[in-house]
């Protein structure tokens, strides 16, 4: 019985979260259904190869830079608002080089395999393009969308170490699908 | 750490791949890529939770990695009924914003294609969660940097691969 309303309240403690990061799931997952969306799979092919790394890595960007923030604060060496802070920028700095770059060499990567696969593809500069600028796009919101999030939580008292995780997948999710949205809309004019 | 993301994502492009072979099933059934996303993200959060729930107690010494350990089985159920309620409302979401935004699927299909591919994702995510935190406990290392990494990023991957397969068996 002990064991029953244990699993109960873990349940019940962690539903709410997982909920949020639902809606946000379910939202993205709208979007990437969408008639615009599914053209411009079909325009560019090669974007359904790279749309899980995509999806998937920046996570592990802005998670890395929500640790980061993280444990700056929990040992007061970073002051939960915007500042000129060396160490902020420098932890700000690599996870944008570092969100950009990956997303054009996923681009090059999925090209690449194209070629091999022997696949029609869309050309190199579309993809790089479209991914360049979905990634700064979406580098620039989910940088400045956690820290803001992750201070406002601290100054509140709540742990960022257990709000970084879901808020990194549902701002992901949510603003990354979007403006991929855009980038292949924004393709699509221009090629 | 650019190193770890070139990596990963070259790892992702198996999941990309699938995806791609399939290109015809999901943009003939646009409401399959409303299922995408969660796929992606929702396995690894599991895992996620409960590896830091079995690191924390592993600490504490309130548990042990024997299969009649009551502290596991609790969270093991609790991350099963989490999945189970997850995936069925994904499936009735799926199909309503299916009937809006795309070619409608019939509601039975989607919802056995949502709660049987998350439910499996659910059970490999719990498994790894296991592995992974029991070898990081054996050999010292801090779970946050090592068994949240791995199952999160092994889901990711999974994730789709799992749907695809699921989806094909149920469409067919």
């Amino acid at each position: 019985m002990e064991a029953r309303q244990t699993a109960w309240r873990i349940y019940r403690e962690s539903l709410p979260i997982l909920v949020v990061s639902l809606a946000g799931g379910i939202f993205a997952g709208s979007v990437l259904g969408s008639e615009g969306m599914t053209n411009g799979f079909e325009r560019f092919p090669g974007m359904l190869l790279l749309l899980p790394a995509f999806l998937a890595t920046r996570g592990n960007v802005y998670g890395a830079l929500g640790a980061r923030i993280s444990s700056g604060l929990h040992q007061g060496m970073i002051d939960p608002e915007f500042s000129w802070d060396r160490r902020l920028i420098n932890a700000i700095a690599a996870s944008f080089i570092n969100g950009i770059s990956v997303s054009i060499f996923i681009a090059v990567l999925s090209w690449g395999i194209m070629q091999v696969l022997g696949r029609e593809s869309a050309r190199l500069v579309e993809l790089i393009s479209i991914m360049l600028v979905s990634g700064v796009l979406t580098s620039t919101t989910l940088i400045f969308g956690l820290l803001a999030l992750v201070f406002t939580g601290y100054k509140y008292g709540l742990d960022p170490d257990n709000l970084i995780g879901p808020i990194v997948t549902t701002l992901g999710d949510v603003f990354g699908v979007v403006f991929l949205f855009t980038a292949l809309t924004v393709a699509g004019v221009l090629f | 750490m650019f190193p770890i993301l070139i990596v990963l994502s070259m790892l992702e492009m198996g999941s990309g791949y699938v995806l791609e072979e399939l290109e015809r099933t999901y943009l003939e059934n646009p409401t399959l890529l409303v299922l995408v996303p969660v796929m992606i993200g929702m396995g690894g959060n599991l895992g996620a939770i409960l590896s830091s729930r079995l690191s924390t107690r592993l600490h504490l010494g309130l548990l042990e990695f024997d299969p009649r350990n009551e502290v596991l089985w609790t969270n093991v159920t609790a991350i099963l009924g989490l999945a189970a309620t997850v995936f069925s409302a994904l499936g009735v979401a799926a199909w309503v914003v299916g009937r809006i935004i795309a070619e409608p699927m019939p509601l039975v299909d989607l919802f056995i294609i949502s709660i049987v591919s998350g439910m499996l994702l659910s059970v490999i995510a719990i498994v790894l969660s296991l592995v992974a935190t029991y070898i990081s406990y054996t050999r010292g290392l801090d779970p946050d940097d090592t068994t949240i990494p791995v199952v999160t990023n092994l889901c990711d991957i999974l994730g789709v691969i799992v749907l695809s397969g699921v989806a094909l068996v149920v469409l067919n």
